[in-house]
């Protein structure tokens, strides 16, 4: 990290979004981690896709549980709530928040020990409710901050810095969605951000629980010779096989795609995404198929990314839970208790 | 307790009724109970079920007291014994120149058999058996039966049960009338063969005006509607589940936009109670009322988010129904054991805010002034009832409500007051009481900060600095003593004549050392009376405990968890508070006070300072 302050000079001619703002406007922090963290990459890339989309900072929530990747929850958009909870337990933060207001875009970042251990429960359960956020799993197969014990994500066979091989079988965040039914799933890699930023903000438009797992390598504890999660075995066994091309509504009519070539998938708000497949007979809308083909390349050693699955139909929570557009926040009391006449009514059933 | 002769019996006894679970005595218990408050004599009723849905023996307490006695008085006079398995202990039971009746349609085993009370055989199952078909029918019935029989038995106005029928099968009239010709069979059979009424019987009385009988959850359910919740989650555990049943049934009638059916409200089951709670913090931290309801083994998995709700100051409220412990223990059984795990729950330096009702009703006007603590103060606040005022009903004032009440948010600033700061830090101490001002997510860019449950600054900056970490969690505890001008104040009765002899009790023992101290009195005991309703303790607390000699700390739970509060809380000298201990999982009664009491005080001098602790039998 770095102790110098960001300037707060702005050059004049910095591009401004639709709001106005400069992407120093959507920035936090500055970072406290390891100089080439993959983590600052994907804060970039939040950074950049917000930036893009024009969200209003307030108008959005970050939260996080504990861990390496949760620090960075701090390090974007400083205009915005930031909670940063306990150990794997964001999930559930983040439904009673999302229940409360419905309105705002939540943006939760996790890890792999934070998601795929001791948070692995409030993981499947966020997603069984399609609770509408962006969930982004920093996945670097490795704990950081209490110094390189093998996480829940390391592949069998990967070695440690200290020469240990890892013997148990990893859990993919990738497929453990697929299998739970969630209803939109990619994957990335903190060093491709022209694939990440609209990934990003695909997930940011889905009308659910929209799952971004980002391999993302630790420089200090998993970037070694023998390590399945370093930069350089992640640049030489990753395969993007569908990008998406996120197309805010407004800039519909410009769009231009090679019909054949790109799968338009229409959001929830209008708005479109474009996927280019770069295998043919990759269909990311239909989940069995997909799956079987995740892991079909997976057992060859390559790892896929992309947006490998979509399905813009199902019901979020507050569809299932019936609530009112109006956040529940924002109800009058007028609207809430049924006052004195109410109650002696209710109460003269028990007369 | 003195003999009582038959014709003090007259709306003063204690009717116990064994069944098996499963079968529909619940039903027939609720109208025997309802039959007689309805003719204005005040009830107590108890159950005690087994944790389990279908074929184990169960139980059911009603007493008749026309002093509206809220506890167990520990006798029983009248023994329905109506499971074969138990019949056996459930004889034994019985007073002295009690009754018991039982199925006689089987022969009951000759050496069971008691000189000392009256034993009165119905044939139940025949009676039914030839009127109704259908094997469920016929067992639901047969317990309908017997409460005809009662009916009969204790001169029970038959008219109040019909009208009882009548309003519970509204929708199915042919199931009152099934109903009410299965009482009607018990109630002549009983006309016919036995001498109506007994002594013990009930007469119509005016004692019952403005009062209503509920269960604690069911109040404590409408309380959090009432207060404006609009998230509640949780995780089903025994005995608290009924609370979100409660409040989610009030609000589907409610709470519903008539237009839209839109649901103003947000029910979510959690996957366990780690989650429940943590959707109540993230729901209240973004400016709704939410909550959880659970009991003592959830209240175990909620201690880490309870810590962060404490450090990062988060409103949130948690309903805890307390039940037998430790582990699972006794889930359907009835105790006050979470007090100290409730007080401290998490690692580190933490105190919470915990109120104590003693009834259904406070229960109600506690779950408001809950909310409005746990957003006034921002800190997780929890109410402790238990399993006997959660899952009985209760005979209480109707309750009240004031139109003009609206809730206390807190101190939230609103988007003007956030345009005219220079910059907004989330936990200074500004008004000099403790309490930090917050800001909602989705005002304004200005007023956004960072939530966390890292070491911070009083500007909402992490910080691992010595002097910045101590002036934050110095600030915490001056919070906790503005906590206490807030929380509720005790209830203190004084005896007529002066005495330096008190009892100091918390929550449901209030019914129970409510009567003991009549009957103490009587004996030319006089004793002084407090009830905690909150904690941290009001100087309130301290003082009376400074002005006795002798205070005996009444509570249901092995540890004294009370006491210990007590010691550790306040500057009373330990060895002047004595315990008085029930924990068999019974709801405590009035005798078990009196006993405890008497072998310290009047006749005797003050000896041992060794606590008395209660036996474990139904019976003591």
């Amino acid at each position: 990290m770095t102790f110098i302050p960001k300037p707060k000079v702005r050059h004049p001619s910095l591009p401004r979004n639709d709001l106005g703002l400069t992407r120093r406007d959507y920035e936090g922090v500055l970072s406290t981690l390891c100089a080439g963290c993959g983590h600052d990459s994907i804060t970039a890339a939040l950074t950049e896709a917000i930036w893009g989309l024009s969200l209003e900072p307030q108008n959005i929530a970050k939260l996080s549980g504990i861990g390496c990747s949760s620090k960075t929850t701090a390090y974007f958009v400083g205009g915005a709530h930031g909670f940063n909870s306990v150990h794997g337990r964001m999930p559930a933060i983040a439904m009673g928040a999302n229940a409360a207001n419905r309105k705002l875009s939540y943006i939760g970042v996790s890890g792999d020990g934070d998601t795929l251990s001791i948070g692995l429960g409030q993981f499947c359960h966020a997603i069984r409710r399609n609770l509408n956020m962006l969930y982004v799993i920093e996945n670097n197969g490795v704990y950081g901050l209490t110094k390189g014990q093998f996480s829940a994500s390391a592949d069998i066979g990967t070695k440690a810095k200290k020469g240990e091989k890892n013997l148990q079988p990893p859990i993919d965040p990738v497929q453990l969605a697929m299998s739970l039914g969630a209803s939109f799933v990619a994957r990335s890699f903190s060093g491709d951000k022209r694939q990440l930023v609209p990934l990003i903000q695909a997930g940011l438009r889905h009308r659910g629980f929209a799952l971004i797992d980002v391999l993302s390598p630790c420089v200090t504890f998993n970037d070694h010779e023998g390590s399945t999660k370093s930069y350089a075995y992640t640049r030489e066994h990753y395969e993007p096989v569908v990008n998406a091309d996120f197309v805010p509504l407004e800039r519909e009519i410009v769009a231009d795609y090679a019909e054949g070539e790109s799968l338009p998938i229409v959001m929830h708000d209008g708005s479109r995404i474009l996927l280019r497949k770069f295998a043919q007979d990759y269909d990311p809308t239909d989940r069995v198929a997909a799956s079987a083909f995740i892991q079909a390349r997976q057992k060859q050693g390559e790892f896929l990314t992309g947006l490998l699955y979509i399905d813009e139909s199902q019901p979020e929570f507050h569809e299932v839970n019936g609530t009112p557009d109006a956040p529940l926040n924002s109800l009058p009391f007028a609207a809430l208790s049924p006052g004195a006449q109410g109650l002696a009514k209710i109460l003269s059933r028990y007369r | 307790m003195p003999a009582l002769t038959a014709q003090d019996r007259v709306n003063d006894f204690v009717i116990k009724i064994a069944t098996v679970n499963g079968t529909g005595s619940a039903s027939a218990n609720a109208l025997l109970m309802k039959a007689i408050f309805r003719s204005g004599v005040p009830v107590m009723g108890k159950n005690y079920f087994p944790s389990n849905i279908q074929g184990l023996p169960t139980w059911y307490e009603i007493r008749v007291t026309r002093d509206a006695h809220t506890a167990r008085s520990g006798r029983i006079d009248l023994m329905v014994a109506m499971n074969a398995e138990t019949y056996g202990k459930d004889m034994r039971e019985v007073d002295s120149g009690g009754y018991l009746i039982y199925d006689s349609t089987w022969p009951r085993p000759a050496l069971l058999s008691r000189e000392d009370i009256t034993v009165l055989g119905v044939p139940l199952a025949r009676l039914c058996n030839e009127r109704f078909k259908g094997v469920r029918t016929r067992i639901l019935m047969k317990n309908i039966c017997y409460a005809g029989v009662l009916a009969a038995l204790l001169d029970i106005d038959l008219e109040r049960m019909r009208e009882l029928l009548a309003e519970t099968y509204a929708k199915k009239p042919q199931l009152a009338d099934s109903n009410m010709e299965a009482v009607q069979l018990g109630y002549d059979y009983a006309k016919q063969h036995f001498n109506c009424p007994l002594p013990l019987r009930v007469a119509p009385l005016d004692r019952t005006a403005g009062h209503i009988l509920i269960d604690g959850n069911t109040a404590t359910g409408l309380g959090a509607m009432f207060a404006g919740a609009t998230v509640g989650a949780w995780y089903p555990i025994t005995p608290s589940t009924s609370v979100m049943d409660a409040y989610k049934a009030f609000c589907d009638k409610w709470r519903v936009d008539p237009e839209t059916g839109r649901r103003n409200f947000a029910f979510i089951q959690a996957e366990d109670e780690l989650a429940a709670i943590g959707m109540v913090l993230g729901a209240s931290w973004n400016g709704a009322r939410a909550f959880t309801a659970t009991s003592g083994p959830g209240i175990s998995l909620m201690n880490e988010f309870l810590g962060l709700g404490y450090y990062a100051e988060i409103p949130a409220v948690v309903f805890d129904v307390q039940r037998v412990g430790p582990s699972t223990g006794m889930p359907t059984r009835t105790q006050q054991c979470d007090l100290l795990s409730c007080a401290y729950a998490s690692h580190g330096d933490t105190k919470h805010v915990c109120l104590y009702p003693a009834s259904p009703e406070e229960c109600f006007y506690f779950a408001i002034a809950a909310f409005d603590l746990a957003e006034r103060l921002q800190t997780p606040v929890m109410v402790l009832s238990d399993l006997d005022i959660g899952m009985n009903d209760w005979m209480c004032p109707e309750f009240k409500w004031d139109d003009s009440y609206r809730p206390d948010r807190g101190k939230v600033l609103p988007l003007e007051e956030i345009v005219k700061l220079e910059k907004f830090y989330r936990y200074l101490d500004k008004d000099d009481d403790g309490i930090p001002y917050r800001t909602l997510p989705g005002v304004h860019p200005k007023a956004a900060y960072f939530t966390r449950g890292s070491g911070h600054t009083q500007y909402g900056a992490y910080t691992e600095d010595s002097a910045e970490y101590q002036i934050v969690v110095d600030r915490l505890l001056r919070k906790f003593g503005t906590a206490k001008t807030l929380v509720p104040k005790p209830v203190i009765e004084m005896a007529d004549k002066r005495t330096d002899v008190a009892i100091v009790a918390a929550g449901s023992s209030d019914g129970a050392v409510r009567e003991a101290l009549v009957v103490l009195a009587g004996m030319g005991i006089p004793v002084n009376y407090l009830r905690v309703r909150a904690f941290p303790f009001n100087d309130e607390v301290e003082r009376f405990l400074a002005e006795h000699r002798l205070v005996f700390v009444v509570e249901q739970n092995r540890d004294a968890q009370l006491r210990s509060l007590l010691t550790l809380e306040t500057q009373v000298e330990k060895s002047r508070l004595r315990s008085l201990l029930h924990y068999s999982g019974l709801p405590i009664s009035s005798s078990f006070i009196i006993e405890g009491v008497l072998t310290e005080v009047a006749p005797r001098p003050l000896r041992s300072v060794a606590p008395v602790h209660a036996t474990g039998t139904p019976a003591e």
